[in-house]
């Protein structure tokens, strides 16, 4: 349900309702509607469903995720290998 | 891609794995409710990579699927419509109705596009005077305020073509369904993260606490998918039953709150028939009356169709998961994703088309490719 | 043939800017037409058939018909697109060019202009290639009945001596190599199609793989077994292919196969699948696991190559079957594309 794909806002214009901007998604540009992400501005990254911004990616959850993820240790890695 | 591509990293991925494997002391049963989880889940092989004990059910998250075969076919009856363009998410053009599916109509003559976004529908019925522009409007909470959004231009542009076929359903509502059934197997649920960034997750607080079931909402990638997993997996372990969030650089507590007062400015809360599962009391959303005038049932009169399904189909079950794929007759014989009986076969995100994708015609074939 | 049109009409207006289905009718308009707008570009065809100059060896023959919408797109156009696309087939068969014949299929009311661009475009292609346009056809149908431009083009070739790669050829064991990046040409038309709004990085792939196939030939011989370039249906379809035809099992790796980021870019945001997007300017081949490294070495030697890798291998069964180590390294079967590619949201 629901591709939600992360993009950089590279412009915005106008406001409320009408709020827009491009969003750059590795090279591939698209004009979202950011009126559901008010705060969002030139730079952050948005999560993209239908041309809507529904989300700002927060950088820090972001790295933390991984973070806590790559503090796992490594000792069982050998046995799984891929069946 | 920033934000995708270090969520798939296979490094990680064992690492999550050999922690699962430790965590996991006894089997479990977890249900991602999500149709995108679903379809990640089964084209990275995910489940294959579980210890052997955690068993994941695939849930109704899917709109294409859920939506009604009644909807279908007014969505049938509109789109052939002389003077209609029929707006859709490409998902919805090959959804079989009793008599063939959209891309049927659009053979035999019917103006039926797809398009990305319901803006573009908008922007469609401006550019189109002389045109009825009708917008198949379906889709989980994730999609509804975009949809809203598409309405309340169209009201400010004063656009007298433009209306919306509404088929919008509900995700704690369906869980709650899914938790009340008598069969039910589900333990834990992997809560569809997208649904979340627009709702937040303290409607699911109630349910964790109620049904004592633990609820990670949780991401789409298989990074994401695997902690989620991992996390439903130490709750169950220990004998917690919260709601927590795997997916915290997208989803607040609370949830996008521009999205939710544009969904209730448009949308009312009402009941809803899921396709193979039945009705679910306020389970889905209506037009509210100050839009009733963008409704298409009402503008081309539909209201009345009624239908019937195929009686091989076994997608009730299915998508509530207490069957498999493979366990229906039809499946990958009369039932393939060229030829779909059912609504899950039709959705990549289908459970049925996601199995068949990844091969999985039945289980000698599966065995086979281990 | 009696044009209504111009029977109607005691002097016909010669406008140069629309095409008139008087321009297909076998009259003074169609003489004018093939001076005025084919000739200065290519040769002009005076007889029905061409004879060609034919030195021994096997012939090869390849048909292909190409209706594709927009017929400019980023990277290319349908004129070049018809002249390599014919090439590839020619070249999968390990054959050289030697001739093409040209078929237009025309819309009444076409511009004039672009019916130039598309010829002066087959024109360049060709010389590119290094092949003579022979002989052709042109034909004008009704407003509504075709849309613009339709083209055909029938490639003769030369199998190249050493060679014998046929799709049955597979065999377990080979080894599968990729000659390039994925994607480029179905993500191009995909994102420049009406009604997506997208705007995109992206260049179709489309050229000429001939001189890479005669550089594998050189280097492998009858070692090359099998070649396909994965247009419509994409390096899914391709591989499924193969492995029908020859018989065996493809497994591949998915982390191996290179994909640009705004193709991938564009496969996430349209939910597509990019082993199902078609490409026109890449080919992917089953070789014999002793020559594979010298035909590597050969193909990244050549500019089309040059980013050729091994992408995985061939296995004896289940016949038919491809499938991919996913990159988490589980395994899954990789199916062809089922009807029309379309975006989805969910």
């Amino acid at each position: 349900m629901c591709l939600g794909i992360p993009g950089r806002i590279i412009d915005v214009c106008g406001g409320g309702d009408l709020r827009s901007g491009t969003v750059d998604f590795d090279g591939v540009r698209r004009q979202v509607c950011l009126a559901y992400a008010p705060e969002a501005d030139v730079g952050d990254y948005v999560i993209v469903h239908v041309g809507f911004a529904i989300s700002v990616v927060d950088p820090a959850e972001a790295e933390r995720t991984l973070a806590v993820i790559r503090a796992i240790p490594d000792a069982l890695t050998g046995e799984l290998g891929p069946k | 891609m920033k934000y995708l591509d270090e969520y798939r990293d296979p490094v990680l991925a064992r690492r999550l794995l050999a922690d699962l494997a430790a965590a996991a002391g006894h089997p479990w049963t977890i249900m991602e409710v999500c149709g995108g989880q679903t379809h990640t889940i089964v084209r990275q092989g995910i489940d294959e990579l579980l210890p052997a004990g955690i068993h994941m059910i695939h849930g109704p998250g899917c709109p294409v699927c859920v939506t009604p075969l009644e909807t279908v076919d007014k969505a049938l009856a509109i789109a052939a419509r002389p003077g209609v363009v029929f707006a859709s998410y490409g998902d919805m053009l090959r959804v079989p109705g009793s008599q063939g599916d959209l891309l049927g109509v659009k053979a035999r003559g019917g103006d039926v596009r797809a398009v990305y976004s319901p803006l573009d529908a908008v922007r469609l019925a401006a550019a189109c005077p002389d045109r009825q522009v009708v917008f198949f409007a379906v889709g989980f909470e994730t999609t509804a305020p975009a949809n809203a959004m598409a309405v309340l231009h169209a009201a400010r542009a004063g656009l007298d073509n433009f209306s919306v076929l509404v088929s919008h359903v509900l995700v704690p509502p369906a869980i709650t369904a899914i938790l009340d059934a008598p069969d039910n197997e589900v333990q834990a649920f992997l809560a569809a993260g997208h649904v979340c960034a627009i709702m937040g997750w303290t409607e699911y607080e109630p349910i964790a606490a109620r049904y004592r079931v633990p609820i990670v909402v949780t991401g789409f990638e298989p990074l994401d998918l695997l902690e989620g997993i991992l996390m439903a997996v130490r709750q169950l372990e220990d004998g917690r039953a919260e709601v927590e969030n795997q997916y915290a650089r997208a989803v607040r507590r609370t949830g996008n709150t521009a999205a939710q007062a544009a969904m209730r400015e448009v949308f009312t809360v009402a009941s809803r028939t899921w396709r193979g599962i039945g009705p679910i009391p306020a389970s889905g959303l209506a037009l509210a009356a100050a839009y009733a005038r963008f409704d298409a049932e009402r503008r081309f009169g539909v209201g009345a169709v009624t239908t019937r399904e195929h009686p091989e189909c076994i997608a009730g079950e299915i998508l509530r998961g207490t069957r498999l794929p493979t366990d229906c007759l039809a499946y990958g014989v009369e039932c393939t994703p060229r030829h779909p009986l059912g609504a899950p076969m039709v959705s990549s995100e289908g459970t049925c088309a996601a199995f068949y994708a990844a091969g999985r015609r039945s289980p000698t074939v599966e065995e086979t490719a281990r | 043939m009696t044009n209504p049109l111009l029977a109607a009409c005691p002097a016909p207006a010669r406008s140069t800017d629309r095409l008139l289905l008087g321009h297909g009718s076998g009259g003074q308009l169609m003489a004018e037409l093939l001076r005025d707008v084919i000739a200065p570009h290519l040769a002009a065809p005076i007889e029905d058939a061409a004879v060609v100059p034919f030195a021994g060896g096997e012939a090869v023959l390849s048909t292909d018909g190409f209706v594709v919408t927009p017929r400019f797109f980023p990277g290319g156009d349908i004129g070049s697109l018809a002249v390599y696309g014919t090439v590839n087939d020619l070249a999968m068969r390990g054959a050289e060019p030697v001739a093409l014949c040209l078929a237009y299929l025309l819309e009444e009311g076409l511009d004039v202009a672009e019916l130039h661009a598309v010829t002066a475009s087959v024109a360049a292609a060709a010389r590119t290639v290094g092949v003579p346009v022979v002989t052709g056809d042109t034909k004008v149908v009704g407003r509504g009945a075709a849309d613009g431009i339709y083209l055909t083009t029938t490639g003769l070739g030369r199998r190249l001596p050493g060679a014998d790669v046929s799709a049955v050829r597979g065999a377990p064991g080979d080894v599968v190599l990729l000659s390039g990046p994925i994607g480029s040409h179905g993500s191009a038309i995909l994102s420049v199609r009406e009604g997506l709004g997208f705007e995109a990085d992206i260049t179709s792939d489309s050229q000429p793989l001939h001189g890479l196939v005669a550089a594998m030939i050189a280097a492998g011989g009858p070692d090359v077994h099998a070649l396909r370039d994965p247009t419509r249906g994409g390096l899914a379809s391709a591989l499924n292919e193969l492995a029908a035809a020859s018989g065996v099992g493809i497994d591949i790796e998915e982390a191996a196969v290179p994909v640009p980021p705004a193709v991938a870019a564009a496969c996430e945001l349209l939910g597509l699948d990019v082993l199902h997007v078609a490409n026109e300017g890449c080919l992917v081949a089953l070789v014999a696991a002793g020559a594979a490294d010298r035909v590597l070495a050969a193909m990244r030697s050549r500019p089309e190559g040059a980013r050729a890798r091994v992408i995985g291998d061939v296995v004896a069964g289940p016949v038919g079957r491809v499938t991919a180590r996913t990159l988490v390294g589980s395994r899954r079967i990789v199916d062809m594309l089922v009807g029309e590619q379309l975006p989805r949201i969910c």
